[in-house]
C-alpha cells in the first residue's frame, strides 16, 4: 500500500505500525512527532496505531531557528 | 548598595539568563552551541520542521543543545494563520520535550511583522489546551494587553523588524506596554548589537529574544559573549537608575578651591 511521508509518496507493507515506520526510516522516535491525517499522535501509541493505505503523514523535528 | 534583581521567571520557571538566544542561520551545530555557551542563555528557541526522510544522515540540533540543560523553546515561525501556527505548536508539543510554544503568526513575507489579530486569536486556543505561550507581537501596548487578558505568559514586541538589526525603533511604546502588562515582556526581534540590547533593558524590559544580531554578526561567538555583557549592564543600568537628563552642563569637579 502507499502512504504519504512529509509529501513523499513511500510503499509500506499492510499492518505497520508508526514505530516500525520510523524504524525502517531510521529515524529515532525520541524527539520527534507524528500527525496522522491531520490529528498528532500521543507518543505512546506509537506502537499500536497501523497505517493505512493512502495515509498522510507528517513526522517533525527540531531544527534550528528563531 | 546595589538594588537586588527580581529572579526571571516565565511560564513557572526561574531563567538564570535575561538573553533567549535562537539557533538559526549558523554555519555549523558546533559553533551554535559556542555561541549559546558565550551568550550565557539557559533558554533556546527552535524551529519545527519536517524530518528529511531521504537523507537520514544528518545531525541533530538537540545532539547539541541538550534539552536537559536549555529550556527549549519551539517558535511557529513561517506560519501565515491561526491554524497553521496551532497546528505546529500541537506537534512541538508532542515531540515530547516542552509546552512552552513562541507564537509566531506572520502578517506578510517582505516585512515578517506579526499578524496581531490571528496571533490573539491563536494565543486563546492554545492557552486553552495548556500552553504557555510566547507571543511575538507589535509594539502595540493595546494588543499586549489583550495577550496577557488571553493568558499569554509573556508578552514579546519587536524592536524592529525581524533580523533587520534596526534597534528599537519605538522606545516610548515599549515604555507603555511595560506600563500595561505584568507578565513579562521580552523585546524579540530586530536587536542589531550590544548596545541595541543594552537600551532594551534599560528601558525595564524583562528579557530579550535574539538570534540573528548572534548568528549574523562577523564572529558569532564574540557577538554572543557581547550581548550577554549589553544584557547585564542594561539591566544593572535599570536597576541602578539613571540620572535625569538636564539641557545644560553641570560641573564634575568642585567650584570652591581654584587657584587664584
Amino acid at each position: 500500500m502507499n502512504i504519504v511521508v512529509n509529501g513523499e509518496m513511500l510503499e509500506v507493507s499492510e499492518g505497520v505500525t508508526l514505530l516500525a515506520l520510523l524504524s525502517q526510516l531510521n529515524i529515532a522516535p525520541a524527539h520527534v512527532a507524528i500527525e496522522l491525517n491531520l490529528s498528532v499522535i500521543d507518543k505512546s501509541q506509537f506502537d499500536q496505531v497501523l497505517l493505512k493505505d493512502s495515509d498522510k503523514m507528517e513526522i517533525i523535528r527540531f531544527v534550528g531557528g528563531g | 548598595m546595589s538594588q537586588e534583581d527580581q529572579p526571571f521567571i516565565v511560564g513557572g520557571v526561574t531563567l538564570k539568563s535575561r538573553l533567549i538566544v535562537g539557533t538559526g542561520k549558523y554555519k555549523s551545530f558546533e559553533e551554535n552551541k559556542q555561541a549559546v555557551i558565550a551568550s550565557g542563555a539557559d533558554c533556546v528557541t527552535v524551529a519545527v520542521r519536517r524530518v528529511n526522510i531521504l537523507d537520514r544522515t544528518s545531525e541533530n540540533l538537540l545532539d547539541y543543545i541538550d534539552p536537559a540543560i536549555y529550556k527549549i523553546l519551539p517558535n511557529t515561525a513561517g506560519c501565515y494563520t491561526a491554524d497553521e501556527a496551532i497546528r505546529t505548536a500541537r506537534l512541538a508539543r508532542a515531540a515530547g520535550i516542552t509546552n512552552w510554544v513562541k507564537l509566531e503568526v506572520i502578517g506578510d513575507p517582505k516585512t515578517l511583522l506579526p499578524d496581531n489579530e490571528a496571533t490573539l486569536e491563536a494565543t486563546r486556543v492554545l492557552v486553552k489546551e495548556g500552553f504557555v505561550v510566547f507571543p511575538y507581537v507589535s509594539d502595540d501596548p493595546i494588543m499586549a494587553k489583550k495577550l496577557e487578558d488571553a493568558g499569554a505568559a509573556v508578552v514579546m514586541p519587536l524592536a524592529s523588524p525581524i533580523g533587520s538589526g534596526l534597534g528599537i525603533q519605538n522606545p516610548y511604546n515599549i515604555r507603555l506596554i511595560l506600563e500595561a502588562v505584568s507578565i513579562p515582556v521580552i523585546v524579540d526581534a530586530g536587536v542589531g548589537t550590544a548596545s541595541d540590547a543594552a537600551v532594551a533593558m534599560e528601558l525595564g524590559c524583562h528579557g530579550i529574544l535574539m538570534n540573528t544580531a548572534i548568528a549574523g554578526a562577523k564572529h558569532p561567538i564574540q557577538m554572543a559573549e557581547a550581548m550577554c555583557y549589553g544584557v547585564k549592564a542594561g539591566r544593572a543600568a535599570f536597576l541602578a537608575g539613571r540620572m535625569p537628563k538636564k539641557r545644560y552642563a553641570q560641573a564634575s569637579s568642585p567650584i570652591e578651591g581654584m587657584i587664584e
